[in-house]
């Protein structure tokens, strides 16, 4: 089993090596020496760099990412045949994370492992699951193939979840989020009948709410079952009434908020014990320079440690800036605290914060913080004033009026995030900052909020600077973008500018790293090697040197020495890189759709599905995956969730919030890796390419190929991740960083001979 | 050229307290003799008190926090820190009664008073009853400290993983939890020691024995001022030391700490 | 001279008749604290667990005691009747034909009496000086956490040290006769009560700043009560009269205030650092609250869950120092009846005669342990919220 937190799950007293010993000391009663050896080897398989070392260190001195390596280490480390993998990313950052779950992936296939994968995150289970179970409230709704289940979903609560996500080609004014009405029941409070009926637009009593609903199968669909009695009289594809709302886009107006050049440095002193000596400079913001206007909604990207949050500070006045301005309406705010701020402004800039359980005092009722609020903004005269005031907001918010009396713990985190939004509000804020508001939501209550603050925000024409990790949220929401990486501004610009070539190249694996729950979508694969350099240390020259996959195509190793300029691309478009406006101009599109999304999908089947509702079933039981005809590659997914029959554990879980599961396939290391790996054969052409201009293949190898059926670079260039792996298996040839290139090297000899090869790579093919 | 302040010691006339940082303290009006005589014996024999006092109250204060905090809840938990929580509200001066009561003057096992212990050396007979009321208390503190400790260390998730590595329950408390759990527990014994410090004194006091504490009280009742200054001193010293050893200590036993 | 005594029950029976007042007063606390459960947040939540009824009842038995001291006792804790010296537990005194329940010590007391007088004194001053310490160190615990830096290391650095001095040193040094002839006492007692004052003052303004009104009602009313308090207990020059207090008493007073705020401060330091990381603390920066107002109105309702369990232990570890005081004769005078002093008197002649130690031990023990089964319950509640 893997858990969320790595860092929890090893223990801080013990060097990691001894923690992977303990494994096969235990298991298998080997000596000391082949427990080391056994361990050092699995530290290798999870690609940790400098094993040795990774063995003698300590848990605490390792990242995030590492550490989370090392739990998956100890796991495999017993051979098991089914791993358990409860949310193993969220707590790490999306680039780290893309690494964890191409190793996870690539494991599961070399050792013949299953999985099963818990995880809120749909778009990470379309790229790692083959089957996938989605689960409410203690009962698994709906299961069936990944691809089943995400584009032709028999339940209505799969199709809740899916619409309440953004997806790519999503757009705010025209198909807002549809948040599914209501909330989860409590376990003890779980309704009769179908436990989603309270909250279904589909319900009809007296059929819903009679009795136990059992998993019933889908015609036509492999193992596909589905908990819902109606599924077949649904219209899978109608909208529910007023999702449609066709909102204008609002013009941006006059500029409110000006940054420019802020820097924001800490002097940290390197020796807390003596004090003084010398300090080092954590440089937590460095030239920051961007524009919001009236009404718009920037967003600011970036992962862990890159700023963004020191950078609220700043424009709140938590903290002051160290060089640089900042201009709010025509006022420098740049180093006035908080304290010395008048009023106006103080009211003019107000925060919506991450965490909803922390973001009220559990001491004060609701109505008595907004109050507090609104007496400190000098809104309304006297008491009474203020408290009309206060429950106004809680409409606005569309929370009932009720609510002025409770304690926060009595409210549930959206309607705490909902008051929090009402607080920010409450001095008609020119500028909001929003940070992560909806990160630490439930999926389906995300959009509610989503929606919240952008009604408001278009009502009040209010400025919104909307901090984010979510790459996805920010496409739907944000009309610009600026991306931060360790302290600077990496790239910034309109959100069509930044999710299109020509990328930054760390925007370009920002996008590749995160995952969509779109089937029809395709991804370029970038994972990037290691981890986030600390804000204390930070590389010289480009803060992304370390990571940069094109660093090597800017001559003379500039990336190291110098921070590059800043380079206007056009249309407030910039990027703070190197690259020729070639290399640039070459890059393709990181995530382009497949095919235009099927509008209709039929496959309805009236009569029969009917015939299949009457089967009668055990109550709750979930139908086991039919066994049989696939017993290689099927795998066991039955999550058993029937109330009662599953641990406490898992009960919780999905009482946080419907969480869905899904297993990878069992595949025996032996077998033949599928045939659709497999690249496209053909016969030998008259005139085959010269595989050898790539470099890298030698006369032996171009046999090989050739012994394959692979005679054009065409044919090279066409390949997928999946078939670079079949290559790289069958040639016996280890490292698919070259594989990678190869297809690279195809793709421009295929395009245009060796002209264009020499055009993109700067020299001649061999 | 004035006469020395007192016969029985060679001293200047004027109090001159500059001394005690040549390792001179002066002269003690009480005992009438110079103070360094008098107070290094009482701390030897401190010394020999405290000993046995860790020697009892550590171990048994420890396995009773762990046996108590491995599972959680369970009855020989409630038992366990029912009976610490009693400990804790018992001090030196009611236990010391109460076994003075039960094993002197019931029982006859034990030597109500130490006194003897000074002259003819310890034995079980003079010796036990200060040991054991001054490690009655501590134990309950102690015992509670650790219990808390082990049962936050046993929520962990890597006392999860251990066992899910297929480690026996055994394993898992030896191997993992416990010198995680000791970590709080230590520092917490080293911070004893002013408290300690007071529990000599009334334990001496009770079963007159010749050490620090008893030397300390006879010095304050009878405005023996430079006797006074020096337990003071010495006391500040040995606390501010055991201070620094616990701060030693924690890095050694916590990694985290040591690397930074 | 004989004296005729009562049997092994008639002490028994006798002393349950005595505590009469109290049986009932805790049946009444019982029946409305069973009945209205539900209704009473924290404090109906003990009675679900066997520790926590049991601290509740040993806690509120020495309270009536205290409280009904002069009904329960059947004799003056001070008098003396010279047949009954050292007389063992059940004789009965001829003239009045009541039993010295427990016997009578050396001085021809009743030890049943002055234990239930003892009572008195140690539940006015351990909670008073707990409660006056919980203001010293909270009101200096806050900006050490809330701030960091200069202030922090510099109030850490002064109650490290008061923690790292022995305690016994630190009264022997307060209470000496030499200390207590000096004004020193009397300018720490001015030092310590100021806190309350300051406190509440702060507390009203920062909130009420805006509504002039109120604030001047509340200021006006601490300021009053405060600062009549404040003559009373410093400067013995209380207008009424109502209000006074011995040198003696406010000497200890003194000592235990200051050898246990600097617990509580560390405790609130503590407490203040972890809560104002929280997101409610920067949002009441970002709308510009005063530095004072987040101490007071943002983080202190915040850890009040664990500062009452406190306050629970520390009542009880002041009254085990208000026993050692007792206990080293120093401060109370020899002739009160506390129980420290009742140990120290009995435990030199525990040789000859056991009977006059073992009341005052057992309430000092029970009282403590109640507390401690108290804090217990109430940490394990609050950790389920």
């Amino acid at each position: 089993m893997i858990y969320q937190e790595p860092m929890a799950s090893l223990n801080p007293a013990m060097k990691i090596g001894q923690q992977l010993m303990e494994v096969p000391l235990i298991h298998d009663n080997v000596s000391k020496g082949e427990a080391w050896r056994r361990a050092l080897e699995m530290v290798e398989a999870v690609r940790l760099p400098d094993p040795e070392r990774m063995m003698r260190s300590y848990p605490h001195q390792l990242s995030g990412g590492q550490q989370q390596r090392i739990v998956i280490a100890m796991a495999l480390l017993s051979k098991p045949a089914l791993l358990l993998l409860d949310e193993p990313t969220t707590a790490l950052d999306v680039t780290v994370e893309a690494g964890i779950v191409e190793l996870v992936k690539g494991l599961g296939k070399k050792y013949g492992t299953s999985m099963i994968f818990v995880s809120h995150n749909l778009g990470l289970i379309l790229e790692t699951c083959d089957r996938v179970t989605v689960m409410y409230s203690g009962e698994a709704v709906e299961t069936g193939r990944v691809e089943d289940v995400f584009d032709r979903m028999r339940h209505p609560y799969t199709q809740g979840l899916f619409r309440s996500i953004p997806l790519p080609g999503a757009d705010k004014n025209e198909r807002p989020l549809i948040a599914i009405p209501g909330q989860l029941p409590l376990p003890h409070e779980r309704p009769k009948g179908c436990n989603f009926g309270p909250r279904c637009q589909h319900f009809k009593e007296g059929l819903c709410d009679a009795g136990e609903v059992p998993m019933l199968p889908i015609e036509g669909h492999e193992r596909h079952h589905s908990r819902c009695l109606r599924f077949d009289e649904i219209d899978w594809n109608a909208l529910p009434e007023g999702a449609l709302a066709d909102k204008q886009p609002i013009e941006p107006g006059k500029p409110m908020l000006r940054i420019e050049n802020l820097k924001k440095y800490y002097h940290v002193a390197a020796n807390s014990i003596f004090g003084g000596g010398d300090t080092k400079t954590v440089k937590a913001n460095e030239q920051i320079s961007f524009e919001a206007r009236e009404s718009e909604t920037v967003a600011i990207v970036g992962e862990s440690g890159c700023g963004k949050s020191t950078l609220a500070k700043v424009l709140l006045g938590l903290e002051t800036a160290t060089d640089g301005e900042v201009v709010l309406a025509n006022e420098p705010i740049q180093s006035t605290a908080v304290e010395d701020r008048d009023t106006g402004t103080v009211a003019g800039i107000q925060m919506v914060f991450q965490n909803p359980f922390d973001t009220l005092n559990p001491s004060h009722s609701v109505g008595s913080q907004i109050v507090r609020t609104l007496e400190k903004f000098n809104v309304g005269k006297t008491l009474a004033d203020r408290r009309q005031r206060m429950l106004e907001l809680l409409d606005l918010v569309k929370l009932p009026r009720a609510f002025a009396e409770r304690m926060p713990r009595q409210l549930s985190g959206g309607q705490k995030q909902r008051i929090g939004v009402a607080r920010a509000f409450a001095g008609n804020a020119k500028v909001v900052v929003a940070d992560e508001p909806v990160s630490a939501l439930d999926v389906s209550v995300q959009a509610a909020v989503t929606e919240l603050l952008m009604d408001i925000q278009r009502k009040n024409k209010t400025t919104m600077l909307f901090i984010s990790h979510d790459l996805s949220v920010v496409r739907y929401l944000a009309d610009r973008v600026v991306v931060m990486y360790l302290g600077h501004i990496v790239e910034q610009g309109t959100t069509d500018q930044i999710f299109a070539p020509p990328y930054h190249p760390y925007t370009e694996a920002l996008l590749s790293a995160i995952p969509i729950a779109d089937t029809s979508v395709r991804k370029k694969h970038i994972v990037l090697e290691g981890d986030i350099p600390s804000a204390m240390n930070p590389p010289s020259g480009c803060p992304f040197q370390t990571r940069c996959r094109y660093k090597d195509q800017v001559p003379g190793g500039k990336c190291e020495r110098e921070v590059p300029p800043l380079k206007d691309l056009g249309d407030g478009h910039f990027s703070l890189c190197w690259l020729d406006d070639d290399v640039l101009k070459s890059m393709e599109p990181v995530i382009s759709f497949d095919a235009p999304r099927k509008t209709g999908k039929p496959a309805r089947r009236q009569g029969k599905a009917k015939a299949a509702s009457q089967k009668p079933k055990a109550k709750g039981e979930i139908r086991p995956i039919a066994g049989g005809r696939k017993p290689v590659r099927a795998s066991a997914a039955g999550l058993s969730a029937v109330p009662g029959s599953s641990s406490p554990k898992r009960v919780q879980a999905e009482a946080g919030g419907g969480r869905q599961a899904a297993s990878t396939r069992v595949k025996p290391a032996t077998a033949k890796i599928g045939k659709d790996a497999k690249p496209a054969r053909m016969r030998k052409p008259k005139q085959p390419d010269d595989l050898k201009l790539i470099s890298g293949v030698g006369p032996k190898l171009e046999a090989r190929l050739n012994d394959l059926g692979v005679y054009t670079f065409a044919q090279i260039a066409a390949w997928k991740k999946a078939e670079r792996d079949w290559v790289d298996d069958h040639l016996s040839f280890k490292g698919h960083i070259e594989r990678d290139d190869w297809v690279k090297q195809a793709k421009a000899l295929a395009r245009g001979g060796v002209e264009e090869y020499m055009r993109v790579f700067g020299k001649k093919p061999r | 050229m004035a006469s020395p302040r007192f016969s029985y010691c060679d001293e200047p006339a004027e109090p001159y307290y500059g001394g005690i940082l040549q390792g001179d303290f002066g002269c003690s009006t009480k005992f009438k003799v110079p103070v360094a005589e008098k107070l290094f014996p009482a701390l030897g024999a401190t010394g020999i008190l405290m000993f046995w006092v860790m020697v009892v109250m550590v171990p048994v204060a420890l396995l009773i926090g762990v046996l108590a905090g491995m599972r959680e809840g369970t009855r020989t938990d409630r038992t366990l820190s029912v009976a610490s929580i009693a400990t804790t509200a018992t001090p030196e001066y009611v236990s010391g009664v109460i076994f003075a009561v039960i094993f002197a003057s019931w029982l006859g096992w034990l030597n109500g008073s130490a006194a003897t212990a000074t002259r003819q050396g310890i034995s079980f007979y003079n010796f036990t009853l200060p040991v054991m009321t001054m490690a009655i208390y501590g134990i309950g503190y102690i015992a509670r400290m650790t219990r808390a400790s082990m049962v936050e260390v046993m929520t962990q998730q890597y006392i999860r993983t251990a066992r899910l590595k297929g480690l026996g329950f055994r394993a898992v408390v030896i191997k993992h939890a416990l010198r995680n759990a000791l970590i709080a527990p230590f520092t917490v014994i080293m911070l004893q020691f002013p408290w300690l410090l007071t529990g000599v004194v009334i334990v001496e006091v009770m079963f007159r024995y010749q050490g620090f504490g008893f030397t300390l009280v006879e010095a304050a009742s009878n405005n023996d001022i430079d006797l006074l200054l020096g337990c003071s001193l010495v006391s500040v010293f040995v606390v501010l030391s055991t201070q620094l050893i616990s701060d030693v200590g924690y890095a050694y036993l916590n990694p985290r700490i040591r690397v930074q | 001279m004989q004296v005729e005594t009562l049997g092994t029950f008639g002490i028994i029976f006798g002393v349950l008749a005595r505590f009469w007042p109290v049986w009932i007063a805790l049946a009444v606390i019982l029946f409305f604290s069973l009945r209205f459960r539900e209704r009473i947040g924290l404090y109906g939540q003990l009675f679900e667990t066997g520790v926590g009824v049991a601290g509740v009842l040993i806690c509120f038995f020495w309270l009536f005691t205290a409280l009904f001291a002069a009904t329960v006792a059947p004799f003056d804790p001070l008098a003396q009747f010279p047949i009954m010296k050292n007389v063992l537990p059940g004789a009965i005194e001829p003239e009045s034909g009541q039993a010295f329940l427990f016997g009578g010590d050396r001085l021809a007391r009743d030890v049943f009496s002055r234990m239930v007088y003892g009572s008195q004194i140690v539940l006015i001053i351990a909670p008073a000086a707990t409660l006056f310490a919980l203001m010293v160190g909270t009101t200096l615990g806050l900006p050490a956490g809330y701030y960091g830096g200069r202030i922090d290391s510099f109030l850490s650095f002064l109650a490290n040290l008061v923690l790292a001095f022995p305690v016994i040193l630190l009264f022997y040094l307060l209470v000496t006769p030499g200390i207590r002839e000096t004004p020193i006492p009397q300018w720490m007692a001015g030092v310590f009560f100021i806190f309350p004052i300051v406190f509440f003052v702060t507390l009203f303004w920062t909130r009420y700043r805006s509504r002039p009104q109120l604030l001047a009602i509340q200021l006006a009313v601490t300021l009053l009560v405060g600062g009549w308090a404040y003559l009373g207990l410093v400067f013995d020059a209380d207008p009424l009269g109502i209000i006074s207090i011995s040198s003696n008493q406010l000497n200890i007073f003194v000592a235990v205030v200051f050898a246990s705020s600097p617990g509580v401060f560390r405790i609130v330091r503590g407490l203040v650092m972890d809560i104002k990381t929280r997101d409610y603390v920067a949002a009441a920066q970002t709308r510009g609250e005063t530095p004072w107002y987040i101490m007071l109105w943002e983080v202190l309702p915040n850890a009040r869950g664990p500062l009452i369990v406190d306050v629970c232990l520390r009542i009880g570890y002041t009254t085990i120092l208000l026993g050692t005081l007792g206990y080293f004769g120093l401060g109370l005078a020899p002739e009160s009846p506390d129980w420290g002093t009742g140990i120290k008197e009995s435990s030199r002649l525990l040789r000859a005669y056991v009977h006059p130690a073992l009341p005052p031990v057992f309430a000092l023990m029970s009282f403590v342990l109640g507390l401690n089964l108290l804090a217990d319950a109430l940490r394990e509640q609050s950790l389920k919220d």
